[in-house]
């Protein structure tokens, strides 16, 4: 296994398009040495991307923030920039691990892991926040939803890098939240999740909505948010909301839950994290 | 033994002085299992199956030999037949003979110059092996057509014609059943099922061996008993027990779960065959995959209870498993079930039946938390139904001195009813609960164990002690030994150091288990003490020129008995040693003995949980333990083991169970997805601590470490059934578990 650190993200990306064998990036690799470690996988070519100049920074950009590719999890919990826009997505990323973990891990190594369980992706779903790819082909931006293709696939092509995520301008009266199930209180994996980012008018109506689901398909899932928009998040709206979280659901049977509990408990959370989102918005403590 | 002894005031025995070997762990210095290195030592690693059940056709491993650097490999022929049936069972469960029994079965072993070629070269190996159908569940092994894991290991009792699964059967109790249960005003009858559990020791299992060429072997390792691990090795590698000696490093924890061996006798072979030094170190995967876990089980129990809640008969049948070996855990299960109770008429019948899972090895009360788990579990149902009290309906059931026990022995003094009374009066009991939450309380009972025990105590000419034992330290015994001996002696804890000796330096120990060590090894520490205070006694007799009997030992001195022995001042231990090398030589004392007399110690639990209506999420709330310790040594030290076995027990109640699949391989061999509980899910766990005496130990010790998992089960499943306004009958309690029944389905 050869190791190289990257000075850039266009050689990152051809050292890792020209590796005949298996390449990986390693960002935290809270994911990759773990599963280096335990022999799931033994890759020929690994390339560090924490030396890229402004990898690890957070940056306010277009009304929104760039966070780049390698800014732990930790470092965006001390950001008041966005943790205030952004609580969801800050909430998310740092339920992950342990205050260990989180010192070393990444949303985006979370979103390139492809796991249907990472607890960074359904925040960043709903804040329709995108990603910059470095790749031999050059540069695109793509919606984070776009990235996920199942469990521990992308669709990131050979050589492409992930370089920064970009969360975008916060509406006024908007906010966010994410809920996930764990049968613990920490250190686990979600068994069902929803983040819930939505905005109000001034007379507190829901103007507008984004409904992710984590854990409960393949890749995480879009949930019909118009059942809440337009509405005060009354019973009706919020068990409707529930019915739709439901309804996308399409999870796996397994040693973490059934899909019976799956799929209930991931309506719960929805309706749970809108509540949230909501009395956020509202400015409600 | 004289009460008086019990009675005693102590001066060092109930203080909690710092542990010994505290800083060695928190500086990082104590050598564990994997910590222990050899010149020239070479790294093994272990080629294990990935089938559940299936013959071994052939192996292949001339690509293996021949790559650099590989310099053993062995596999299930290069040890030798053995005729003691119970070591050649553990000898296959260390390496696969001619069919596999479980997923992660060793069929062979590398030992190689570095840990990547080890595991390159088990890549290297080529296996053919013949599936076989496969059964990972006890009541599909039980049924006549179920796939055979072992021909004819059936025991002669067991009735012919059920499956070749079925290799034991045992009953225990008294009285006339039939007319109990017509004397009961309500008579109901539960199923019950429990997961498999793994011990979850931090640790590792791990050893390092070195084979000399003239057979003569050193072998250290992490264990619970390393004159056991000699008797096993020495018997599968073919030597004798003198050329084999073990060392026991320091233990992360074993929880009885390192009372046998699965690494040892594969190190030492490689060992013998490169002629060098192995260090065989098992990954968590293969801990969970290899290891014993418990048995698990499936249990029917029936209780008849008159209407102001007198228990007038039970009777239960329970079914364990303990994996692809027969095992004896069913008789444990089956005698302790009912043992908190004065029961008219009781039955338990026990089963025993082969599966294909690892072989399942001792967890703190190995059997009991099972049939303890439906009994109390039970009981509160009956509580609930006929609108009980359950404390004192436990009360007015509960053995006494002189109750004929469940097992058949007549109970001396016990504490089953001190601790439900400790319970009781507890501000616990009486809290108020808010929404969604439930409390549930039980009791549970463990034996305890003596043994095999031998001990040296040496004076040393400065005027300290130094004691030599040979069970590892687990729970902080040398701690407590070193308590009971300068309790004895009468020279302050901090002039004591206890040492846990290799297989050469003294006589056989039984295994750190059956909470024995406190018990037993503080007896033969205390009675060592006393042989080494007659020696100082008869010399300060000599110095004094009167009589050795006319000397007693009082405060750390020997001083004249009485008036008319003469009149000296007291020479104390300091005084006698520092004399000793012109009064006799060396002063030392020791003991030997197959101890008896351990007392039974019985817990209640009091558990508050708070569940999620609407995701079957539980949290325990509050958590309060009450043991009979006979005497706390070390009481921080007794605390520890109350609340370590509470914890995991909260585990096994929630969240930790073996699940394999359709295929028989286990789905979960990693702490992720085997869920012990980590440290927000738990709250503080109380205890109280009450003493009565044992009559069998000079200070009254019973062992404490093994009670205490007992009643969790029932404790949280009373809690959460309670919480739910519906009754749970499985272990673990998992969420979607919970869902199931709030939903009613
Ligand atoms: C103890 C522990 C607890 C955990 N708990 C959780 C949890 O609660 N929830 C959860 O979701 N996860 C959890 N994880 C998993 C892991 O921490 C997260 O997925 C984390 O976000 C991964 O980030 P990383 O920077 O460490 O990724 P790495 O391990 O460095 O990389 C992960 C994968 O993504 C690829 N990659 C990384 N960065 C890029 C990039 N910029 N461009 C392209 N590919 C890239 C890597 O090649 C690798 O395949 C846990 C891990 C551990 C060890």
């Amino acid at each position: 296994m050869r190791y190289m650190t990257a000075e850039t993200a266009e050689a990152a990306s051809s050292a890792l398009a020209a590796e005949p064998g298996l390449a990986r990036v390693l960002a935290g690799g809270t994911d990759l040495l773990v599963q280096l470690k335990a022999g799931m996988i033994r890759p020929d070519l690994v390339v560090d991307i924490k030396k890229i100049p402004g990898i690890r920074e957070i940056t306010a950009e277009n009304g929104g923030w760039r966070i780049g590719a390698a800014v732990a999890n930790a470092e965006l919990k001390e950001h008041p920039g966005v943790k205030a826009d952004w609580p969801g997505v800050v909430e998310g990323a740092n339920l992950i691990g342990s205050t260990q973990v989180q010192g070393r891990c990444t949303m985006a190594g979370n979103l390139c892991n492809g796991s249907p369980a990472a607890d960074a992706v359904p925040g960043l779903v709903a804040a329709d926040a995108s990603v910059t790819v470095v790749g031999p082909s050059g540069t695109r931006v793509v919606k984070v939803a776009d990235i996920p293709a199942g469990p521990g696939r992308t669709t990131l092509a050979k050589g492409e890098i992930v370089t920064a995520i970009h969360l975008p301008a916060k509406a006024a009266r908007s906010s966010d939240a994410y809920l996930r199930f764990i049968p613990r209180t920490e250190m686990d994996i979600a068994v069902a999740a929803a983040a819930v980012s939505l905005t109000l008018s001034e007379d507190g109506t829901i103007t507008a909505a984004r409904v992710a689901l984590g854990a409960v398909a393949p890749k995480v899932v879009l949930a019909d948010a118009s059942t809440i928009i337009g509405t005060k998040l009354d019973d009706a709206a919020l068990a409707a909301l529930a019915k739709a979280a439901e309804a996308v659901c399409n999870p796996i049977d397994d040693k973490r839950g059934t899909i019976e509990f799956r799929t209930s408990t991931a309506g719960v959370l929805a309706r749970r994290a809108a509540v949230i989102a909501y009395n956020r918005a509202k400015g409600v403590k | 033994m004289a009460l008086d002894d019990q009675k005693r005031a102590f001066k060092y025995v109930g203080t909690t002085p710092n542990r010994p070997d505290g800083v060695d762990k928190v500086t990082g210095k104590a050598q564990y299992g994997a910590d222990i290195t050899a010149p020239g030592m070479l790294m093994g690693a272990v080629l294990r199956s990935p089938h559940p059940h299936a013959r071994i056709v052939s192996i292949d491993t001339s690509a293996a030999e021949a790559m650099p650097g590989v310099r053993a490999v062995v596999t299930g022929k290069d040890f030798p037949a053995v005729e003691d049936q119970g070591f050649a069972d553990i000898g296959e469960t260390c390496m696969a003979r001619d069919k596999v029994l479980y997923d992660g079965h060793p069929v062979a072993a590398i030992a190689a110059t570095t840990p990547a070629i080890a595991k390159a070269a088990i890549r290297a190996i080529k296996v053919e092996y013949a599936p076989l159908p496969h059964v990972t569940d006890v009541d599909e092994a039980m049924l006549p057509d179920a796939p055979v894991v072992l021909e004819g290991r059936a025991l002669e009792h067991v009735p012919a014609g059920m499956s070749q699964n079925v290799t034991n059967t045992c009953e225990f109790g008294h009285g006339d059943l039939e007319a109990g249960f017509t004397k009961a005003d309500l008579i109901l009858e539960r199923s019950f099922k429990v997961g498999a559990a793994h011990q979850g020791y931090i640790e590792p299992n791990a050893c390092m061996a070195s084979y000399a060429a003239d057979g003569r072997a050193d072998l250290y390792c992490c264990t619970q008993g390393h004159f056991f691990v000699r008797a096993v090795c020495s018997a599968l590698m073919g030597m004798e027990a003198s050329q084999l000696r073990v060392t026991a490093s320091e233990i992360g924890g074993g929880f009885g779960g390192k009372t046998t061996v699965f690494v040892e006798p594969v190190a030492l072979m490689l060992s013998k065959k490169s002629g060098r030094p192995v260090k065989l170190v098992m990954t968590r995967d293969e801990v969970f995959k290899a290891t014993g876990p418990t048995v698990h089980a499936s249990v029917d129990c029936k209780i008849g209870m008159t209407k102001d809640g007198r228990i007038t008969a039970g009777d239960m049948t329970l079914r364990y498993s303990g994996g692809a070996w027969p095992s004896g855990t069913i008789e444990m299960g089956a005698q302790a079930g009912f043992a908190a109770y004065d029961m008219p008429a009781v039955r338990t019948l026990g089963w025993t039946a082969l599966t294909n899972r690892p072989k399942e090895i001792s967890y703190r009360a190995p059997g009991a938390p099972q049939a303890v788990y439906a009994v109390e579990s039970l009981i509160d149902e009956m509580c609930q139904q006929l609108g009980l009290d359950p404390v004192e309906t436990r009360l007015k059931n509960a053995a006494r001195k002189g109750t004929l026990s469940s097992y058949g022995v007549t109970f001396d003094d016990i504490g089953m009813v001190a601790t439900l009374e400790a319970a009781k009066a507890h501000p616990h009991w009486s809290a108020p609960l808010g929404p969604n939450q439930g409390r549930g309380i039980a009791a549970g009972f463990w034996f305890n164990f003596g043994g095999n025990t031998c001990v040296s105590l040496n004076i040393n000419a400065d005027g300290t002690a130094s004691v030599t034992e040979g069970n590892p330290d687990i729970g902080g015994s040398r701690a407590s030994i070193s308590l009971m001996a300068a309790e004895e002696l009468g020279i302050p804890y901090d002039n004591i150091r206890t040492i846990v000796a290799d297989t050469a330096s003294l006589g056989y120990n039984d295994n750190t288990d059956g909470s024995r060590v406190t018990f037993a090894v503080g007896l033969a520490t205390i009675k060592a003490a006393r042989a080494a205070i007659k020696v100082m006694c008869d010399r300060a007799a000599a110095m004094w020129g009167i009589d050795a009997e006319a000397v007693e030992w009082i405060d750390g001195a020997a001083v004249p008995a009485g008036p008319n022995a003469g009149k000296f001042p007291p020479m104390s231990l300091a005084e006698i040693a520092a004399m000793s090398f012109q009064t006799g030589g060396p002063i030392a004392g020791h003991h030997e003995v197959n101890v008896d007399g351990a007392g039974v110690s019985f817990g209640v639990h009091i558990c508050d949980v708070e569940v999620d209506p609407e995701t079957g999420h539980t949290l325990v709330t509050r958590y309060t333990v009450a043991q009979d310790a006979g005497k706390a040594v070390h009481p921080t030290y007794v605390e520890g083991q109350m609340q370590g076995g509470a914890v995991q027990g909260i585990g096994w109640a929630l969240n930790e169970e073996y699940i394999y699949g359709r295929d028989g391989r286990l789905q979960n061999a990693g702490f992720l997805d085997y869920r012990i509980p980590v440290a927000s899910d738990l709250p503080k766990i109380d205890t109280v601590i009450l003493e009565i005496p044992n009559p069998g130990h000079p200070y009254g010790v019973r062992g404490v470490g093994e009670t205490p998992i007992v009643p969790p089960l029932a404790a949280v499943t009373n809690a959460v059934s309670r919480a739910i306004g519906k009754r749970m009958y499985q272990v673990p309690m998992s969420p979607p578990r919970i869902m199931t029944t709030i939903k009613g389905k």
